[in-house]
Order: structure tokens, then C-alpha cells, then sequence
């Protein structure tokens, strides 16, 4: 109903998830950072994986693969894996809570998500120290 | 002729017309996960830097080799669906289809990887 009738162009609506339409909030930003860290952990399972398949294969194979996994490069895939996966692992707790009717109330969800940002980082550090 | 109402074949379907089977395999993979997780962290994480008779010897370990075989099964399926969750939103037509293709084979060709490596490993 809303084109005009003898009209064949359509209206050119914007597609969810109107990220350009929505203001930048604590609640939306937790939730892309979700996102993006579920698919940024690729980089580090994809390394983890070669890095496995190396050390079953041969000792020279291992022996490139582990000069990559122990290089900058290496670390700075792995530790940045390593907080991606904190995020993901408290982002994916608070939709339990949240699947549980719990945590719903606007000020509730925004400390949640800064909890979220803040314990990955907590976690992250904890995780270097202990390993 | 159908024996079915439209209305029949719309309860619990919702907007996704899929009903909740998605949501639902989310929530359990992640609970699984995040008993996993910390334990195979500090396992993986122990094990980079050794030399390679090291690193094979901890993946050797039945224990360690069980989890990670586990991890990256129930991770590799979590990724594929959550990713095909975003091709989803962003993508349309033949993009959506190729994009959906690609993000289950790539986590299919990383867990059967791995699963190889840890096979050849451990046995």
C-alpha cells in the first residue's frame, strides 16, 4: 500500500538491523561486539588448528607452524583470540540470564554489557597470568 | 485437499518460520561450551611453546584429546549456525546462498582438520 499504483520502483526501506538509524548505545554495542568476536575467534581457531595439524604431520611442518604460532604475529592472534572468547563466553552467559527473564530492565542490561567488557579484559589478564 | 489450518501450521513457527530449534541448539551448545571452555584453555594454552614431541604428548593425553575433539565439534556447528544467523541480516539473494555455503563448509573443513590432526595424534 505504500507504492503508488502504476508505479514498478520499489521504496527503498532500510534493512534490518538499522544500524544506521539507531543511536550508539551500551546495549546495542555489547551486542555487535558478540558478533564480531564470534567470527574474529576464527583467526584464532583457524592458527590453533594449522598449528595441531603441523605438530601430527611432520617436524618440519611444526616447525614453520610453530615459529607463526610463537612469532608477534602468533601472539597477538592468540592473546586477542584469547579476549574475544572471554567476551563471547560472558556475552553469551548474560543471553542466558536474559533468556531467563532476568537482567531485562534498561540500567540492569547496561551494567551488564560494561560487566561483560570489563570481566573479558579481568579474564584475559587472569588467563595469561595462570597459563 | 489439507488437513492442516494455516493457523496450525504457523503456531511455534514465528517470524523465522523455523520456530525455536535454532535458539534452542544456541543455548544448549553455548551451556556446553561454557563448561568446556575454561578447561581446554588452560590445556591449549599450556601446550604452545613446547617443543613437538610436548605438544603431542599433551594432545596424546585421552583427556586432553576427548576435549578438544569436543570443543571443536560443538564450536565448529555454534560458529556455523550463529554465522548463518549474520549472512542472514546482511546478505540477499545468490550472496545469502553462496555466503551460507561457504561459513558450513569452512567450519565443517576446520573441525574435520583437527579432528584428523588429533587422530593422528592420539592413536
Amino acid at each position: 500500500m505504500a507504492e503508488a499504483t502504476g508505479s514498478s520502483k520499489r521504496v527503498e526501506r532500510p534493512l534490518s538491523p538499522h544500524l544506521q538509524i539507531y543511536r550508539i548505545q551500551m546495549t546495542s554495542v555489547s551486542s555487535i561486539l558478540t558478533r564480531i568476536t564470534g567470527h574474529a575467534l576464527m583467526a584464532g581457531v583457524i592458527l590453533g588448528v594449522w598449528w595441531l595439524l603441523a605438530a601430527a604431520v611432520s617436524e618440519p611442518y611444526f616447525a614453520l607452524a610453530n615459529a607463526v604460532m610463537t612469532s608477534w604475529f602468533g601472539k597477538l592472534v592468540m592473546t586477542g583470540s584469547l579476549w574475544a572468547v572471554w567476551y563471547h563466553y560472558l556475552a553469551g552467559l548474560r543471553h542466558l540470564l536474559f533468556d531467563a527473564r532476568l537482567g531485562l530492565e534498561i540500567k540492569t542490561a547496561e551494567r551488564l554489557g560494561w560487566a561483560c567488557i570489563l570481566g573479558s579484559v579481568g579474564l584475559t589478564v587472569l588467563t595469561i597470568v595462570i597459563v | 485437499m489439507q488437513y492442516l489450518t494455516d493457523r496450525k501450521r504457523a503456531v511455534g513457527a514465528g517470524a523465522a518460520h523455523s520456530g525455536t530449534a535454532h535458539h534452542w541448539f544456541m543455548t544448549v551448545s553455548s551451556v556446553v561450551l561454557a563448561v568446556m571452555l575454561p578447561v581446554w584453555l588452560y590445556l591449549f594454552g599450556a601446550a604452545i611453546g613446547g617443543t613437538r614431541d610436548q605438544v603431542v604428548a599433551a594432545f596424546a593425553n585421552p583427556f586432553t584429546a576427548i576435549l578438544t575433539a569436543l570443543v571443536l565439534v560443538v564450536s565448529m556447528r555454534h560458529f556455523a549456525k550463529g554465522s548463518a544467523v549474520m549472512v542472514e541480516d546482511y546478505a540477499h539473494g545468490t550472496a545469502r546462498k553462496a555466503g551460507l555455503i561457504f561459513v558450513s563448509s569452512l567450519a565443517a573443513v576446520i573441525a574435520t582438520t583437527g579432528l584428523y590432526a588429533l587422530i593422528r595424534i592420539a592413536l
